[in-house]
């Protein structure tokens, strides 16, 4: 039997990222779900190229495309963005720089900058336990790196870590969603009157302001 | 010209042609037939109009003439345009075949346009076309046969219209309406442009319209254009279209015509004008519409001159021209204009003779200038009068027209006029960082609105002092006056005396009722505790009535005392500041009644005072009595002690001394043993003392009899003197009084929000100020603080402040009381006038004495109380918001404590504790209680009996609870979460709940249900049912506990960390990875060392990269998370085989004999001994590696098996949980010959394959996982008889030595995973953090702890067990599980001259029990120990239960045992046994019951880690592990580290076995039951293994096999197999055989299925194949099983 879903398409990019101290990253993402989501099409997992800095801008830009489909039948365990940032320490050890999370946002919307989702996600790294361990991983190139990047989007176990902050990666989001409302879940603001969804099905608000 | 006119002709003569050959040119037939009518009609046309125009050509109308001009300029265009087209499009039909239409042919078009001139000028205007008539004559015809085409094209596209727009004929009225509206706005050249384009460019439209053209001309024969449709024809709009070059070229040919035109109608007629006017226009539109137009224009023009000429006779060339440099200037000075700089004078700037007029004085509003500086005015100016008409540019006042300036000027910040450092130092920056308001976090939770909901109104009514420096000393009087008279007042309300004496009468009649009741007959205990509690609460009463009657008349007298005191002060000063006065109204009663009754009152009392003194006096008496009984008994103890002492000191004889003790007694005598002071009676009450006390006490606190009440008045109605006629001093005193004036602050959170206004202190000292503030509150009420203030003039100063409670949620405004809160200061005030002044001290005595110091104080009329919204809403937060409010019940604190705050909602309780402390019913306090009891009891409110902690719970359920535990959905989400195992990895709980079958459920319900019901079928013995079931439950149980261990994180578990490596200097360089687990040990290693292995890791970083003896790296690992199915193979390397058993010739059969004895002896040579290969199956995954030859075969091959979790999870714990099982199984490849049919005889033979097993290897994959790689000769497991085949290889056998020692066959492996797979380390790490609960003490723990992590550092690789696990979770050590116990005895019995026997016997006993991994039951690595009981009733176990028994066992038997804890191929950490016997010491497996030598090189133990027996744990500290190498000897130190020490010696752990194993007899019957069960099952399983062939029992055989299993028991899997085999021969001898016995444990039937499956016997496809198979299952006590199955294969020969 057929079950009956709804979809939730997640375009956007990872757009860039701040990192003062550091430079000639990269950024791996990944999505973790609950056990009533998966993903229909499109990339689950992804790598960026390794971007550097300009001398002017401080930024690192990635503008890494995201484009996935979700189906799910339960907003429970809606999924989250799971990003990890790598690059080269002074000896050219590749350590990681940065693990974040977000929620995908959930609210309908798209390119507009009103109505897109852009978040700005906070990275940190998990902490050596001591001192002198700080210093022979800077000097060996280890880092203490979770076991799993996921690790991030859980809370579950994080009490036993210490984390620093490291810098930002900023991702842009256009959320479409297919049947969340026909099956009684209303995320969005108040959709506009001139959407017509009857005929696609996919609430989307995109129609109305290309036209 | 020239050109261009031949061309013309030339296309008058082709078109003349074309005319001519009418007939065959088909194409043109219809449109040259219809020349001449269409050249009269439109010809007609125009010249209508013409004429039209020309009558109507009336000077004055110029509207319509101008009207009239567009159109005809729009027709004449128009037809203009048909024109050019019309020669292009001769062109293009005639002549341009080979022409194209590029830019010359349209440069040649222009040409001939140019020439065309004239004609059209003619069209346009009559009189002119009269001059050109003849010309005009061709033109006509030409024109107008364009027309046609035109109109045809127009009309096919109309009709093309028509067909989108089934309206068109009705829309045309419209659009013309439109046309002529806008008509300016029409473009005229968009029309030609589609036809244009179309007859130039495109040559298939250009067909296309030449076929509509044929249609349309052969509709236009038909019916001639009617004027509608001319007139369409001509404002017909076409449809836009991209302009082109051309386009544009032939609009350029166009202006030119007009301009030619306008040259030509010089004659400046009206009409001229108006046209030039509307040529201008058009030359603005056109200028618009593409705006190049001028420059191509002339260009074009040179062009059309130019064309023939070359560029050289434009170019001069010639020397460089000088000027002089004056000429030059002069020049420049012609041509160059440069404004001064001078003021202009206002003459030239205005008109002449006028002179400047300023609007601005006139009175009119000029706006600002834009300021602009001066010389900038003066140039604009000088420019601006050079300029033709430059007057207009100045104003009336001679000045530039301006506008006012737009810009507004608003300074954002005022400029700051500063040197730097010269900035007032008070107006310096300050920088503050920013600091947090104290409150900021404590706004009102739930405030949905943040502006904030609640209001508190604070409404300050007015204050009066009760002492103001200000007052004088009548004041001071006056005040104290009013202040009594207010108490009695209050006194007066509240009547506590009439309560009182109410209640004492009350309380006195119950008690004389109690007496005179139940006097008579004899009081009962309770009655005499009931009677005595009331006279103590009477008495109680007395007192307080009479404390109160006596303040009551204190007051009343003090009242008059002090109204005394004012009237003689004011008749003193001789004037009066106060309106006080005080009437005295008497009330006079009976005096006879007055009397009695006051008489009665002291008899009562007295009466009462004397029963109570009665008793005080018996109960006094009671007391000595029992005092003087102690003391007379103390007494005669002393006496005889004294007597005592006496005849002891007789012997000494003193006189002295005992006369002393006679006289003096027992104190003199012992002054240490003090007695008890003889106690003395009592004094009897003094009755008439005490009535005489009574009456005093009476006529002090109470009226005398007969004595009127006087009730006391206090009015303020006298008048006060008036200033004239008072002292100086009072005067200044009441000036000063006037001067002050009042206000309050109002403190919110002790911040000022509101202040009232000022009131002037009026003569009484009130202020009236009756002001409410409403406060809008977003912080929890701290506290509310009025402040008051006085104003003296400017200054004010701080008086007092009262603090106001905050209001209870409930208080809200009007319903409200306004309260008076008090308030004082301690400021000393001294005045020099009439003024007493504050904290001075004052005396109203005329000596001075007597002084009292008085302070300012007063009352503040006040309330505090929520505010009330629109609707009626309080504006109160909620009341548990309000921080320290107190409980309601106020008045009954004491019920509280009595029952604690939740009884307040029982009723009963309330009742109980009413009856207990006897409220009043009379006390107005209680009647609210009081009544509530009544209502309660009187049950018409049923108190509940329960007590609702969340009221409004029951609003948030959205649906009933039955409601959602019917929902699937819900059910599903719940019982995933909780992890039930059918749901664990339930995905997709779809979304709606019809699409939630009820199937999803029915597993588990089932699982549920039939948790009591016992499979059978499944397990065939409902012993092993009932043990499975048990078994469930303790995995059930012990999955809980680790799902509360998995969820308790450590750090290593999220991150990986690369550890300091610890000192352990051999393990730094070759095994990095092992050291990283004792990080905890590492942090006792001092820093130095640290620093030193930093130097060694610091020097690793330098070293080669490739080392000449590269050592081996650890593989990564990879976390099992996100893994997917393909990712993961299981890799098999099948190295080589020993001892494979060969075939043997089939000697007895008569047949095979003679071939054999053709062959001769050279047999051995020729025939293949043996083509083992070796099949692995997993995970219904069969591989198989390619056959080699002879009994020592050398695959070395890789096979590569995919794994697949279950439900495709990865998570370790769930492949911990992988149950299935490695086979790897060694066949004999067998090729037979079958005979060439009867039938062909052929040559070509037929071969058939056959496979026969030899023997298995099983390896569970758990074992795998948890080893990652397992490397090492694997002893194969053969079956007791192998039907022809034989161990006993030829004499020439290389491995001859091998075989002597072993019977066994082995195969070398190596198996692992690719990818490494992360083990899922020990949940017993987990446990340890758990802190699971243990009964070993504390410090046996931690030493333990401390010796394994020992153990661990120095030698990673050894297993070191010292605590473990029991069934139900709790640690206990090791040693605990080491003791003699017995084993059945009719072992023991059955050989009791040979102990060996006796051993080998129990060992197989133990080997039977069947083994079942920890790791596979408890899913998760977690060794749980069973004790041997449990072990023997479960059935069921791990390497160490087996182990301990066997180890148990033999030292029951006498020998010297120990538990090896070590690592073994295949299991991993296992538990082995060791014993010590005269010829050595010998290891012992105990889950295949075999021993081995301990230089055994086959014996599957790897390395041993420790030694354990009752007493100790030792563990090795040798170099080399492996058992080979290991010295036994536990008595060595250096060898063996025991864990019990002379340090810490062995506390005495006591067994957790039981004493004794009891065994239960298994019974045979069910035995044989279960014999015949399995039996026909495998049969069954054949059969249907086979299903394309038939599957045929050989029943003689089957029961020789059966008759012969008993005896493979018997001899324990020994070597029977020759006779037996002999034997078969010769029953069956026409048979080939190959078959063998398979000997398993039973624990339930699915293993025995797969072991016979795995062996391949029903592979067999010969068709006259026949099987034979036998099932003995041999019963050992306790249930102990032993399956043999015996397996054949017959084919006849």
């Amino acid at each position: 039997m057929e079950t009956t879903v709804f979809l939730l398409t997640v375009n956007g990019q990872i757009e860039g990222a701040n990192f003062p101290d550091y430079d000639n990253l990269y950024c791996k993402y990944c999505y973790v779900y609950g056990h009533d989501w998966a993903p229909t099409t499109g990339l689950e997992e992804g790598i960026t190229q390794i971007a550097s800095k300009s001398i002017q801008s401080h930024r690192l830009i990635w503008n890494f495309p995201l484009e996935t489909t979700f189906k799910s039948t339960n907003p429970s365990g809606w999924p989250q963005l799971v990003v990890s940032v790598y690059g080269p320490d002074v000896f050219g050890n590749d350590v990681v720089r940065g693990y974040g999370a977000t929620h995908i946002p959930f609210t309908p919307g798209h390119l507009f900058p009103f109505l897109r989702h852009t978040r700005t996600i906070p990275m940190f790294v998990p902490e050596p336990t001591w001192r002198l361990q700080r210093f022979t991983d800077w000097l060996l190139g280890w880092r203490p790196e979770y076991t799993d990047p996921k690790v991030v989007a859980q809370g579950e176990g994080r009490e036993v870590t210490r984390v620093r902050s490291q810098g930002f990666v900023t991702v842009c989001f256009h959320i479409m969603t297919k049947d969340m409302k026909k099956m009684g879940y209303d995320t969005g603001p108040s959709t506009p009157s001139t959407v017509q969804s009857a005929s696609s099905g996919w609430s989307t608000e995109v129609e109305s302001y290309a036209k | 010209m020239a050109s261009s006119s031949e061309i013309r002709e030339k296309l008058r003569k082709k078109r003349r042609g074309l005319q001519d050959s009418l007939v065959k040119n088909k194409n043109d037939d219809d449109a040259q037939a219809l020349v001449p009518s269409a050249k009269f009609k439109v010809d007609k046309q125009p010249t209508a109009m013409k004429n039209a125009e020309g009558n109507d050509e009336d000077p004055g109308e110029t509207l319509r003439r101008t009207l009239r001009a567009q159109r005809q300029r729009r027709k004449k265009t128009l037809l203009e345009q048909s024109l050019v087209q019309e020669c292009h499009d001769a062109e293009g039909v005639s002549i341009a075949q080979g022409c194209s239409a590029n830019e010359g042919s349209s440069h040649r078009a222009d040409d001939s346009v140019i020439s065309t001139r004239p004609p059209t000028g003619s069209q346009r205007d009559l009189s002119v076309r009269s001059e050109h008539s003849s010309s005009s004559k061709h033109l006509d015809a030409f024109v107008t046969k364009h027309l046609q085409e035109k109109l045809k094209a127009a009309r096919s596209k109309g009709e093309s219209l028509q067909q989108q727009e089934a309206s068109a004929a009705s829309t045309k009225p419209v659009s013309r309406l439109k046309r002529l509206k806008n008509r300016d706005t029409v473009t005229r050249f968009d029309s030609e442009v589609d036809p244009v384009s179309a007859g130039r460019h495109e040559d298939p439209l250009s067909l296309r319209s030449r076929v509509k053209f044929r249609e349309a001309a052969r509709k236009v024969g038909k019916d001639v254009p009617t004027a509608e449709e001319t007139y369409n024809f001509f404002t017909y709009n076409h449809e836009p279209d991209q302009p082109s070059q051309l386009d544009r070229i032939s609009r350029k040919r166009q202006r030119r015509r007009e301009k030619v035109e306008e040259d030509r109608d010089e004659d400046g007629q009206a009409e001229a004008e108006v046209e030039e006017d509307a040529e201008a226009e058009e030359d603005n539109q056109n200028q618009n519409e593409c705006q190049s137009e001028e420059a191509p224009l002339v260009r074009n023009e040179d062009d059309l001159f130019v064309i023939d000429h070359s560029p050289k006779d434009f170019v001069e060339v010639k020397k460089a021209e000088y000027v002089a440099y004056r000429k030059r200037i002069q020049r420049d000075r012609e041509l160059l204009f440069t404004p001064s700089f001078q003021t202009v004078p206002t003459s030239i700037k205005l008109p002449e003779n006028m002179k400047p007029r300023f609007l601005e004085d006139e009175g009119f509003y000029v706006g600002d200038r834009p300021p602009i500086s001066l010389t900038n005015e003066n140039i604009l100016e000088n420019r601006i009068l050079k300029m033709a008409e430059g007057n207009k540019w100045f104003g009336d006042d001679g000045k530039i027209i301006a506008l006012p300036d737009p810009i507004k000027e608003s300074s954002t910040r005022p400029p700051l006029f500063h040197v730097e450092g010269e900035l007032d130092p008070a107006l310096q920056t300050v920088h503050r960082k920013p600091f947090k308001s104290k409150y900021a976090n404590m706004y009102i939770a739930g405030a949905a609105d943040p502006e904030g909901d609640y209001q508190l109104d604070v409404d300050v009514s007015g204050m009066i002092f009760s002492h103001h420096p200000l007052f004088s000393r009548e004041h001071v009087l006056a005040s104290r006056l009013a202040q009594l008279y207010d108490q009695y007042l209050s006194r007066q309300h509240n009547n506590l005396t009439g309560h009182l004496t109410d209640k004492l009468n009350g309380l006195r009649n119950a008690l004389r009722n109690m007496v005179k009741i139940h006097g008579e007959q004899g009081s009962s205990e309770a009655l005499q505790q009931r009677i005595s509690e009331y006279s103590l609460e009477v008495r109680s009463t007395r007192q307080l009535r009479d404390t109160e009657q006596e303040k009551d008349r204190t007051l009343l007298k003090s009242i008059i005392k002090v109204w005394k005191e004012v009237k003689s002060l004011r008749e003193f000063q001789k004037f009066t500041n106060t309106p006080f006065k005080l009437y005295l109204r008497r009330e006079n009663i009976d005096r006879v009644l007055d009397e009695r009754e006051y008489e009665g009152e002291i008899l009562a009392e007295v009466l009462e005072m004397e029963a109570e003194s009665e008793e005080e006096y018996q109960k006094k008496l009671a007391e000595y009595k029992k005092q003087l009984e102690d003391w007379k008994l103390w007494k005669k103890k002393q006496k005889a002690k004294r007597k005592k002492k006496k005849k002891k000191k007789k012997g000494q004889a003193q006189d002295d001394t005992e006369e002393e003790e006679d006289q003096d007694g027992s104190e003199s005598d012992e002054p240490f043993e003090e007695g008890p002071v003889k106690p003395k009676p009592p004094d009897r009450p003094d009755v008439d003392s005490m009535e005489q006390w009574v009456r005093e006490k009476a006529s002090r606190i109470r009226r005398k009899p007969g004595e009127p009440i006087l009730v006391p008045e206090l009015s303020a109605s006298g008048s006060i003197t008036s200033s004239e006629l008072c002292p100086r001093a009072e005067i200044a005193r009441r000036e000063d009084v006037s001067r002050r004036s009042l206000f309050i602050k109002i403190f919110y959170n002790y911040k000022e929000v509101s202040r009232t206004d000022s009131r002037s202190l009026s003569t009484d000292f009130r202020a009236h100020f009756g002001q409410i503030f409403n406060l809008k509150i977003l912080n929890c009420p701290q506290s509310i603080n009025l402040q008051v203030f006085e104003e003296i003039g400017s200054s004010c100063s701080l008086l007092a402040q009262v603090f106001v409670p905050v209001p209870d949620p409930s208080i809200v405004t009007g319903s409200a009381p306004m309260e008076e809160f008090e308030f004082s200061s301690n400021q000393r005030v001294m005045f020099d006038h009439e003024g007493v002044g504050s904290d001075v001290p004052l005396s109203f005595e005329p000596d001075g004495s007597n002084k009292l110091t008085l302070l300012t104080s007063g009352k503040l009329s006040c309330c505090v109380s929520w505010g009330i919204g629109e609707e009626g809403v309080p504006l109160a937060p909620p009341v548990s918001q309000q921080p320290g409010a107190t409980h309601s019940g106020r008045g009954h604190l004491d019920a509280v404590s009595y029952i604690g705050a939740s009884g307040l909602y029982d009723m009963k309780k309330i009742g109980e504790w009413a009856t207990q402390s006897r409220l009043d019913p009379n006390d107005p306090k209680n009647t609210s209680i009081m009544q509530l009891l009544k209502v309660a009891s009187s049950g018409e409110v049923t108190a509940p009996d329960y007590f609702r902690l969340e009221h409004l719970q029951e609003e948030f359920n959205f649906v009933t609870d039955e409601e959602i535990e019917r929902s699937k959905r819900f059910r599903l989400l719940s019982l995933r979460n909780q992890e039930a195992p059918e749901f664990r990895y339930y995905k997709f709980v779809p979304l709606l709940e019809r699409e939630i079958s009820d199937k999803v459920f029915q597993d588990y319900e089932k699982r549920l249900k039939d948790g009591e019901i016992i499979d059978t079928r499944e397990h065939l013995d409902p012993h092993r049912a009932l043990v499975a079931k048990y078994l469930q439950k303790i995995r059930e149980s012990v999955i809980n506990r680790f799902i509360l261990a998995k969820h308790y994180y450590q750090l290593s578990d999220l991150v990986i960390e690369e550890e300091i490596p610890s000192i352990g200097s051999e393990q730094l360089q070759t095994r990095p990875a092992p050291v990283i687990q004792n990080r905890s040990a590492s942090w006792n290693v001092s820093l130095p060392i640290r620093m030193r292995i930093l130097g060694i890791n610091l020097f690793k970083l330098a070293e080669s990269k490739r080392p000449l003896k590269p050592q081996r790296k650890e593989r990564k690992k990879v976390t099992a998370q996100n893994l997917s199915d393909g990712d993961i193979k299981l890799l098999i390397n099948v190295i080589r085989a020993h001892n494979i058993p060969i075939r043997k010739p089939q000697s007895n059969k008569p047949g095979q004999s003679s071939q054999s004895a053709i062959q001769g002896s050279d047999w051995y040579l020729s025939q293949v001994q043996v083509r083992p290969f070796v099949e692995v199956s997993f995970q219904r995954t069969v591989l198989q590696t390619t056959t080699a030859e002879g009994p020592n075969p050398s695959w070395n091959e890789e096979l590569q098996l995919p794994f697949s979790a279950p439900n495709g999870d990865y998570s370790t714990a769930s492949l911990q949980s992988v149950k299935e099982e490695v086979f790897i199984n060694i066949f004999d490849e067998v090729l037979y010959e079958t005979g060439p049919s009867d039938k062909e005889r052929t040559t070509s033979i037929h071969t058939q394959i056959e496979k026969h097993w030899l023997g298995s290897v099983k390896i569970p994959f758990s074992t795998i996982y948890s080893q990652s790689k397992i490397d090492g000769a694997f002893k194969v497991n053969t079956p007791a008889v192998l039907l022809g085949y034989s161990r006993e290889h030829g004499s020439n056998s290389v491995y001859d030595h091998w075989r002597s020692t072993h019977g066994g066959m082995f195969i070398r492996l190596f198996i692992t995973i690719e990818p490494q797979l992360v083990p899922g380390e020990s949940v017993r790490e987990k446990i340890k953090e758990v802190q699971f609960e243990s009964q070993e003490a504390e410090r046996l723990l931690q030493a333990s702890e401390r010796f394994v992590k020992d153990a661990a550092e120095s030698y990673p690789d050894r297993p070191c067990i010292t605590t473990v696990t029991d069934l139900s979770g709790k640690t206990v050590f090791i040693t605990r599980y080491i003791r003699p116990l017995n084993p059945p005895q009719e072992f023991l019995d059955a050989f009791p001259n040979n102990p060996q026997e006796a051993t080998t016997l129990v060992a197989r006993f133990v080997s039977l029990i069947p083994s079942l991994p920890d790791q596979v039951s408890f899913s998760g690595t977690c060794d749980l120990w069973s004790t041997c009981d449990q072990f023997l009733t479960l059935l069921a176990g791990d390497e160490e239960e087996h182990a301990v028994l066997l180890c148990n066992y033999f030292l029951f038997l006498g020998k010297k045992a120990w538990l090896i804890i070590g690592t073994a191929i295949p299991e991993g950490p296992t538990a082995y046994v060791l014993t010590h016997e005269q010829s050595g010491y010998f290891i012992w497996n105990p889950c295949s019951g075999q021993f081995y030598d301990k230089d055994d090189t086959f014996c599957p133990l790897q390395t041993v880690g420790c030694l354990v027996n009752s007493d100790n744990v030792w563990y090795n500290i040798q170099e080399n592990p492996s058992p080979l190498s290991t010295n036994f000897d536990i008595t060595k130190a250096n060898m063996w580290k025991p864990f019990f020490s002379r340090s810490f010696s062995h506390p005495g752990l006591s067994s957790v076995q039981p004493e004794e194993l009891i065994y239960r007899h298994t019974d045979r019957a069910a035995a044989a039951e279960l014999q015949d069960r399995v039996e026909k099952i495998l049969k069954e399983k054949i059969m249907e293994w086979r299903p394309r062939h038939p599957t045929r029992w050989n029943r003689y055989c089957n029961s020789t096999l059966k008759q012969f299993l008993p005896k493979l028991e018997l001899g324990r899997g020994q070597d029977v197999a020759e006779g037996h085999r002999l034997e078969l021969q010769n029953l069956l001898g026409d048979y080939r055989i190959a078959g063998f016995p398979l000997h398993l444990p039973f624990s339930e039937i699915r293993p025995i299925i797969e072991a016979v499956h795995s062996t391949g016997v029903h592979h067999i496809h010969s068709s006259n194949v026949e099987f034979a198979l036998a099932v003995y299952v041999h019963p050992y006590p306790n249930n102990v099983l032993s399956v043999w199955v015996y397996l054949a294969s017959l084919v006849r020969t």
